[in-house]
């Protein structure tokens, strides 16, 4: 059961110096957040927490879907109060790699890629347009590199530094990449 | 009209909710996704072809690329009612101008005339329009008049309320230098991108090509509008 699809799948962030949109939720595990920052965080610390322990009753690592449902089932339990919306994605044992979509009032959704946040508005007609499946680690880097920056291009509250992580069965890399050495077009 | 009471209602007993159905109260809008390009030569512009009234769709068939002169064009997006009205107007004066003038009106002439009547009611209109066409002293040009009224030449333009999702698309595949086949080109796909993404814009792919010779109108019907892998 190898996975015929890429054996990477990507996760990004875009920060402040002061703000970490990227919470790694378990070893392979990562989550992306949206929305009111201070919703998200404790949301995700939450998650966290249930996440670990989850795994340690299973004595395995937590598969993503069982991530992904933790946060869906605080987000669907508090949707009167929260605001925030996340992208939930990694690895495990059983699916590969995957990508899972927590929206605001707490539906849950597996999609092959997906884009969130204030600046995504700006770059569906780019993903829709560039995303083909079954695309190599190299690719999918070019890809998430060059929406980001058309978006931070576009959306005053998005900027500063891109974050990228690929995580794979072997482990989790980090590449981070400051606004000025982003990928320009001719707009700018 | 015989007055209306029945038990539980209100001493208001005229409530038009109960005469019309909901989506004939909502405001008439093109509700859009226009854009226009430059090459050298001319421009190319483009439209969907969506009107609607909340969520019926008034008119699938619209056409939203509407000439102000012979090889001058504007692409309306906002409320229907208020970009009639207004292109309208400017055709009229601009015809006026050009009799005048004793030779076709330039570009910039009617982009401005634009910018006059939107920022002046600015408060009470919606509108956004894209003004593109060809004249002899500056060749091809796009000038947007968004909401508000401000007023600015590009070389390429998209507006309306699908414009949003095609920003991305626009800044990473248009080239300056483009010839008019690539400008349509990029105009249909990207009208396809934006058109699959927003609920009020939909239907045909409206384009049309103006230079020197004159002007060339397409439409590409939905099934022919190129489809994306993910969507």
């Amino acid at each position: 059961m190898v996975g015929v699809e890429d054996l990477v799948h990507f996760r990004y962030y875009v920060s402040s110096k002061t703000i970490n949109k990227l919470i790694q939720v378990h070893d392979r595990i990562f989550c992306c957040i949206a929305g009111s920052l201070a919703d998200a965080q404790a949301v995700t610390k939450a998650a966290k927490f249930q996440i670990s322990f989850h795994s340690i009753q299973m004595e395995s690592p937590p598969l993503v879907k069982a991530a992904a449902s933790v946060l869906k089932e605080l987000c669907y339990n508090n949707k009167e109060e929260l605001q925030a919306g996340f992208i939930t994605a990694g690895w495990d044992r059983k699916k590969g790699p995957q990508v899972y979509t927590v929206a605001l009032g707490g539906m849950l959704l597996s999609q092959p890629f997906t884009i969130g946040g204030s600046g995504s508005t700006y770059i569906y007609g780019y993903a829709d347009a560039k995303y083909k499946p079954d695309m190599s680690k190299e690719e999918c880097l070019q890809f998430a590199t060059n929406a980001l920056a058309l978006a931070m291009g576009r959306d005053n509250v998005s900027g500063g530094v891109a974050h990228l992580v690929v995580i794979t069965e072997e482990g989790v890399e980090h590449i981070v990449i400051p606004g000025d050495k982003l990928p320009k077009f001719h707009d700018e | 009209m015989a007055a209306y009471m029945s038990a539980g209602r209100s001493a208001n007993a005229f409530s038009t909710h109960d005469f019309v159905p909901e989506w004939a109260q909502e405001e008439v809008s093109t509700g859009t996704t226009i854009m226009a390009v430059e090459f050298d030569g001319g421009v190319v512009i483009g439209a969907d072809s969506r009107t609607t009234t909340g969520a019926y769709i008034a008119n699938r068939v619209t056409d939203k690329l509407t000439p102000i002169h012979d090889h001058i064009f504007c692409c309306r997006s906002g409320s229907a009612a208020d970009t009639q009205a207004v292109a309208d107007a400017v055709t009229y004066q601009l015809g006026f101008h050009s009799i005048e003038l004793d030779e076709p009106p330039l570009v910039q002439t009617a982009a401005n005339l634009f910018q006059q009547m939107c920022y002046r009611y600015r408060e009470e209109l919606m509108a956004g329009i894209i003004v593109a066409g060809w004249d002899k002293r500056r060749g091809g040009q796009v000038y947007t008049v968004p909401m508000g009224g401000m007023i600015v030449r590009q070389p390429v333009s998209v507006g309306g309320s699908g414009s949003s999702y095609i920003y991305g698309f626009m800044d990473s595949n248009y080239k300056p230098g483009m010839t008019k086949e690539e400008c349509l080109h990029f105009c249909t796909q990207a009208l396809a991108l934006a058109m699959e993404r927003d609920g009020s814009s939909g239907g045909v792919a409206r384009l049309a090509a103006i230079t020197e010779e004159g002007l060339e109108r397409r439409v590409v019907l939905g099934h022919q509008l190129p489809k994306f892998s993910n969507t």
